[in-house]
């Protein structure tokens, strides 16, 4: 019982290893692997959340060597909310690339890997843990991008892994100037000790750590390596990445911001508030001017990831129970609707052909199931409301209201005509044009290594399951957002 | 100013590491010399580390020897933090190998002209 924290990490591990040995007794039987290691690893990360949200915090000390100076592992309703929707998402995934993904027993065993790295990030309390998860959360993600066949892949994965290399370097540089000054990598102790030291350190431990993570999480100018890895990977490892490996980086950021500085940090450092607020402006603006701009669908979904993460990111610099909530909310809700997107995109590309935004026209009557998610999830995404997307937004912004950031208030509203102009452009091309003829149908799925092309039950169900997910969750999620109050009270005080 | 850079003549070194790799990355444009650039931008953080465990005068961390001792955490951190860099440098190459064989060059000129062509 008490070992949960600990099991919830090791589950994904041992599934990588048993997928990759499996595979020389019997190739392709890594899937079934991977979903009994997700499945055992859901109902762990429900138990987990269950706990801390009766209960309260979790906490385990690995191998019996006390924090300070052993490593701790902590669920709070923040990391647990991440736990269960990253066990959600993997299963989720995995049941569209039953059919559609690279079916290889490596790819499930790094998949496998992907996962451990996240649930990893989530739980621990350790800030140099937290550092070799995210280096494996990286390593895993830049082999997955690169396991489409085409060589676009392994430019985009090559790219990847420099850019992000260069992430989390800064991030371990950030962590050396907070470890020389206090002598310890414990973030509670961390903070304690960090309150007292030389502000000029402290600022530059955090300069360095966030920008570090900026990188990871995407945030302009520092996304260039997005658009490329999400639009150069198979769909089911576009699907995936896009739903949670910048989502889990934004949750590190939001941790170490307030559990490691801390709110009085945020709020006696102008400098340290300008960095979040700057780059969170930047990105919604440009994020979304760029995605405007894009003639590919996936490309043009990536850079709206962007602008979304910089809504975060804003919620981050903001720091009031409403905008931390919201931040919660948004990461839970656009890795549902962004999940759902690209796994949608996918699903058309297989069945139609249609990977561009020209392409999208008339496709209602090419593919009815297809052109209706995509279109339900575009307006989660704008955020009308009953969607999840409106409930984020609306945390967000009222976040920003209680706290007088009306410049930011502004930039958030306009977010949202900005993510419409994007949205609609699609979605009028998809019910009121005619379909435009010569496109040869699942020709890009013949040519991602699947001998059946086509779409399977699966890949429907994970789509209308995603859907399905955005409206419930836009109901659901108020009663959450006061589950979270007391993780979010801690967190700021 | 010139006291201060020659009493941490190691975090200089340091950082000019981090200078150069950095250069090395966004200038060269062979990709194994971008790789080359990674390491060298690698290796100035695992010099700061072990330069900020170093004590004048200072013995192993074993109780039997006499104070001060050296904090032996950095290199600890550190070895982790090579295996990473090692793991990161197979995968860059694993894809550099694959990128080779599918358009014949490792330049990134040239791979921009193959791509605009495909």
């Amino acid at each position: 019982m008490s070992d949960l924290a600990a099991l919830a990490v090791a589950l994904p591990i041992v599934g990588s290893l048993v997928a990759l040995v499996a595979g020389v007794a019997r190739s392709e039987s890594g899937w079934s692997v991977a979903v009994v290691a997700c499945a055992a690893q859901l109902a762990v990360a429900v138990q987990l959340a269950v706990t801390a949200f009766t209960d309260g915090t979790i906490e385990y000390v690995v191998g019996g060597f006390e924090a300070p100076f052993g490593i701790e592992l902590a669920v709070d309703g923040l990391s647990a909310t991440m736990l269960v929707l990253i066990a959600v998402v993997s299963l989720g995934v995995l049941a569209y690339s039953r059919r559609a993904g690279p079916r290889s027993n490596p790819f499930y065993a790094v998949y496998m890997l992907l996962v451990t790295g996240l649930t990893g990030m989530s739980v621990t309390a350790d800030l140099f843990n937290m550092y070799v998860f995210l280096e494996i959360t990286g390593l895993a993600a830049y082999a997955l991008v690169a396991s489409g066949d085409r060589g676009r892949s392994a430019v985009a994965a090559l790219k990847y892994l420099l850019v992000g290399t260069v992430g989390a370097s800064l991030f371990l540089l950030g962590i050396g100037y907070a470890y020389i000054d206090t002598g310890t990598l414990n973030m509670d102790d961390l903070a304690a000790k960090l309150a007292g030291a030389d502000p000029t350190l402290v600022l530059a431990a955090f300069a360095f750590i966030v920008v570090g993570l900026f990188i990871k999480v995407a945030v302009f100018p520092l996304h260039t390596w997005q658009p490329d890895a999400y639009a150069g990977s198979p769909d089911s490892v576009s699907a995936y990445i896009s739903a949670l490996v910048s989502t889990v980086a934004a949750y590190a950021l939001l941790r170490i911001v307030y559990t490691v500085f801390g709110a009085a940090f945020l709020a006696n450092h102008e400098l340290a508030n300008a960095i979040l607020v700057g780059g969170a402006t930047v990105s919604i603006v440009v994020g979304s001017l760029l995605a405007v701009s894009q003639s590919e669908v996936k490309r043009m979904l990536a850079y709206s990831s962007v602008a979304q993460f910089g809504l975060v990111v804003a919620a981050i610099s903001i720091g009031n129970v409403t905008a931390l909530t919201g931040a919660a909310v948004h990461l839970v809700g656009h890795a549902i609707m962004k999940g759902g997107l690209f796994l949608t995109a996918g699903l058309v590309g297989t069945e139609t052909g249609a990977r561009r935004v020209e392409e999208f026209d008339g496709l209602a009557q090419r593919s009815p199931l297809g052109a209706g998610a995509f279109a339900a999830l575009s307006v989660a995404m704008v955020g009308i409301p009953p969607t999840v997307g409106f409930a984020g937004k609306w945390y967000i912004a009222v976040g920003a209201a209680e706290a007088g950031s009306w410049a930011l208030l502004a930039v958030i509203v306009g977010s949202t005509l900005l993510t419409l102009a994007y949205f609609v452009r699609l979605v009028e091309r998809m019910f009121f044009r005619e379909p435009s003829a010569d496109l040869e149908p699942a020709a890009e799925a013949v040519a991602d290594g699947g001998e059946t092309a086509g779409v399977s039950f699966g890949m429907r169900a994970t789509v209308v399951a995603a859907v399905v997910a955005a409206v419930v969750l836009g109901f659901a999620v108020f009663g959450y957002g006061d589950q979270l109050q007391p993780t979010i009270e801690v967190l700021l005080s | 100013m010139i006291d201060l850079l020659v009493t941490r003549d190691y975090y200089v070194a340091a950082f000019l590491l981090l200078g150069i790799g950095t250069y090395v990355m966004i200038a060269a444009g062979n990709f194994v010399k971008k790789v080359i650039g990674m390491n060298i931008f690698q290796t100035g953080i695992f010099l700061f580390f072990i330069a900020s465990a170093y004590l004048d005068g200072g013995t192993a961390a074993v109780l039997t020897d006499s104070e001060p001792y050296v904090s032996p955490v950095p290199h600890v951190l550190i070895l982790t933090a090579i295996v990473v860099g090692v793991a990161l440098t197979a995968v860059a190459l694993g894809m550099i190998v694959r990128i080779y064989a599918e358009y014949g060059t490792l330049t990134e000129d040239t791979l921009k002209e193959v791509r605009d062509g495909e």
